[in-house]
């Protein structure tokens, strides 16, 4: 199988980032379109395409612009969400470098869309070569006129700032994001109200991630049909997929989705590093359930097919993992993760996520019992399912228990009251 | 006397104050440009940079959210400031290894700084750059697929 560039066709040539260059590929076609259309013809295109939001929770993002409410004197802002932190992922990064003229265009096609003058790239502050690479592209196309007052002579405003971030994974969240635009601690709001009607200092906002918006100037260039006949019915078009862990070639993949997830690995990432046999993959950043090798070989990359294997595309993180690989460590190492992240204010999340990493600690360190293990369990119960503001206490959960419940065995075997486990354990070895 | 922004801070926060709808948005900007200044951002900054902004934004307000965030250093590191990442996926690919090696070349544990004041080193979350781990950054640039051999040519050339 081959890879299906769309939106990554000239990632690779050096000059990639540059106006110039982007231009002579097309760039900026797909606005100049829009910029002459009403903002409902853009909406009903996005809408049309079936896109769907490429930053973890897949909702659709034509349906996403219609909910700004249009006759209201309120200023209206746009946000492109470039905060990629969760473990895993790294698509976005490489978009923001090589392809930064990609994204503008995406915005500036968002914004008309729904009315705003005013938009944010909201970039994650260890990024310092992805800012530099952004912030040259934005002086470049205020200079060209593809921002600022009277774009094209559309008498279309927008003007776009860049705003770095410091550090904080939760800020990935929408509304922690606006906190934090607005110069707070990344603190999520309660929802509703929703950022579309009270978002940015209270204002309709939208929030789109890096690949969205990056997706859009070709959906506006070719044409809904010509996208929605990509992918597969429920998920149209291609996917960034950045694999990482144990495969000969790590890296980020444009595929179509649907793909077979074991065909990325065999195929685009040359198999397994080293020839180890695959024990698991853990197919959408950390966040969402793992899948045993076994369920591997059934899984497609899509929406659906995650779905039926009880797990999530999210943000399109393949976490590649070999036989050898030490699951109690990993698990623990993703529970702590979650645990510095958690920004505090929900007690399910701030005291819960500490505690399952206490306890796997105590696992992994040959220290836990049966009980510390029953112990994660139940509370990862309170942990989820609406009890926080946001879905970080939920990702948490998502790290650890399937991956507990799946590898059940290795979770026992490092057990200091092991021994008396011995003999109900046979019946679980064989996952 | 408390803290002085040099003129070229004290003009970029200008500009940043008219940049966004609400001033208050300028803290997080503001930060950072205190710390490129002194390598860190301490009480004494924070206040002017309160001061600079104005009521009713208040020190507090800007201790709050420097706190909040990893990225503002509360006390000033060595001149190289090398982050590794311990996330699942660099640790499949050995950054545990390479952690303990980066300590027996400085001298140094986790969370420490060398006295000569040259590195500092700490373990940090997720840097997003998990398809080439091992990896570190040092100051603003990330180092990538690492390999011991690599990781004390990068040492050897910093001065």
């Amino acid at each position: 199988m081959a890879e299906m560039k769309i939106l990554t066709k000239f990632i690779d040539d050096p000059r990639s980032n540059e106006l110039e260059f982007y231009e002579s590929v097309h760039g900026y076609d797909g606005m100049k379109k829009a910029l002459s259309m009403a903002p409902e013809e853009i909406i009903e295109i996005v809408k049309k395409s079936g896109l769907r939001g490429r930053g973890g929770a897949g909702f659709p993002t034509g349906l996403k612009w219609s909910f700004i409410p249009k006759d209201i004197p309120k200023p209206k802002y746009l946000i492109c969400n470039a905060d990629e932190g969760e473990p895993g992922t790294f698509k976005d990064r490489k978009l923001i470098e090589n392809l930064p003229h990609q994204i503008i265009e995406g915005m500036v096609i968002g914004a008309k869309a729904i009315g705003a003058n005013k938009g944010f790239f909201y970039i994650r502050g260890e990024f310092n070569k992805g800012i530099d690479s952004m912030q040259k592209a934005i002086d470049e196309a205020y200079a060209k006129g593809y921002l600022g007052k009277n774009i094209q002579g559309s008498g279309f405003d927008f003007d776009l700032v860049l705003y770095a971030g410091a550090g904080a994974y939760i800020c990935g969240e929408e509304t922690a994001l606006i906190n934090s635009l607005e110069g707070r601690r990344g603190h999520p709001r309660l929802k509703p109200p929703f950022p579309a009607v009270s978002g940015l200092y209270r204002c309709p906002t939208v929030v789109n991630n890096v690949e969205t918006f990056s997706t859009v100037p070709h959906i506006l260039d070719k044409g809904a049909d010509w996208y929605s006949k990509i992918g597969t019915e429920k998920s149209p078009g291609t996917r960034l997929f950045s694999v990482s862990g144990h495969v000969k070639r790590p890296g980020v993949y444009e595929i179509e989705l649907g793909t077979p997830l074991l065909e990325l690995i065999n195929d685009l990432c040359g198999g397994m590093l080293d020839d180890v046999p695959l024990k698991a993959v853990i197919p959408g950043g950390s966040s969402v359930p793992i899948l045993t090798a076994e369920e591997c070989k059934t899984a497609n990359m899509d929406f659906e097919s995650m779905a039926a294997h009880k797990t999530m595309l999210g943000s399109g993180a393949v976490i590649v993992i070999g036989e050898g690989t030490d699951l109690v460590e990993t698990t623990y190492r993703f529970a702590r993760f979650y645990a510095h992240e958690s920004c505090g204010q929900c007690t399910p999340c701030r005291e819960g996520t500490h505690w399952v990493r206490d306890l796997l600690h105590k696992i992994r360190e040959g220290e836990g019992t049966s009980a510390d293990l029953d112990l994660i369990l139940s509370l990862s119960r309170n942990m989820e399912g609406g009890t926080t503001i946001c879905p970080l206490s939920d990702a948490c959960v998502g790290a650890v228990r399937p991956t507990i419940l799946k590898f059940k065995h290795e979770f026992e075997a490092r057990l200091k009251d092991k021994v008396g486990k011995e003999e109900e354990m046979p019946a679980q070895t064989g996952a | 006397m408390g803290y002085q922004f040099s003129s070229e801070s004290v003009s970029r926060l200008n500009k940043l104050l008219e940049m966004f709808p609400d001033k208050r948005s300028v803290i997080l900007p503001g930060l950072y440009l205190l710390q490129k200044e002194q390598g860190f951002v301490d009480r004494e900054g924070m206040e002017a940079l309160a001061d600079k902004i104005g009521s009713p934004i208040s020190l507090a307000q800007v201790y709050g959210v420097a706190t909040f965030y990893t990225l503002y250093n509360k006390k000033p590191v060595g001149k190289y400031h090398i982050q590794i990442c311990g996330t699942s996926s660099c640790y499949m690919r050995g950054n545990d290894k390479l952690e303990k090696h980066i300590c027996s070349r400085l001298g140094i544990e986790l969370g420490e700084t060398t006295p000569d004041k040259k590195f500092t080193l700490e373990e940090v979350e997720c840097l997003g750059a998990c398809g080439y781990a091992p990896m570190i950054q040092i100051n603003d640039a990330y180092y990538e697929n690492l390999t011991f051999e690599k990781m004390d040519e990068i040492l050897k050339g910093l001065t």
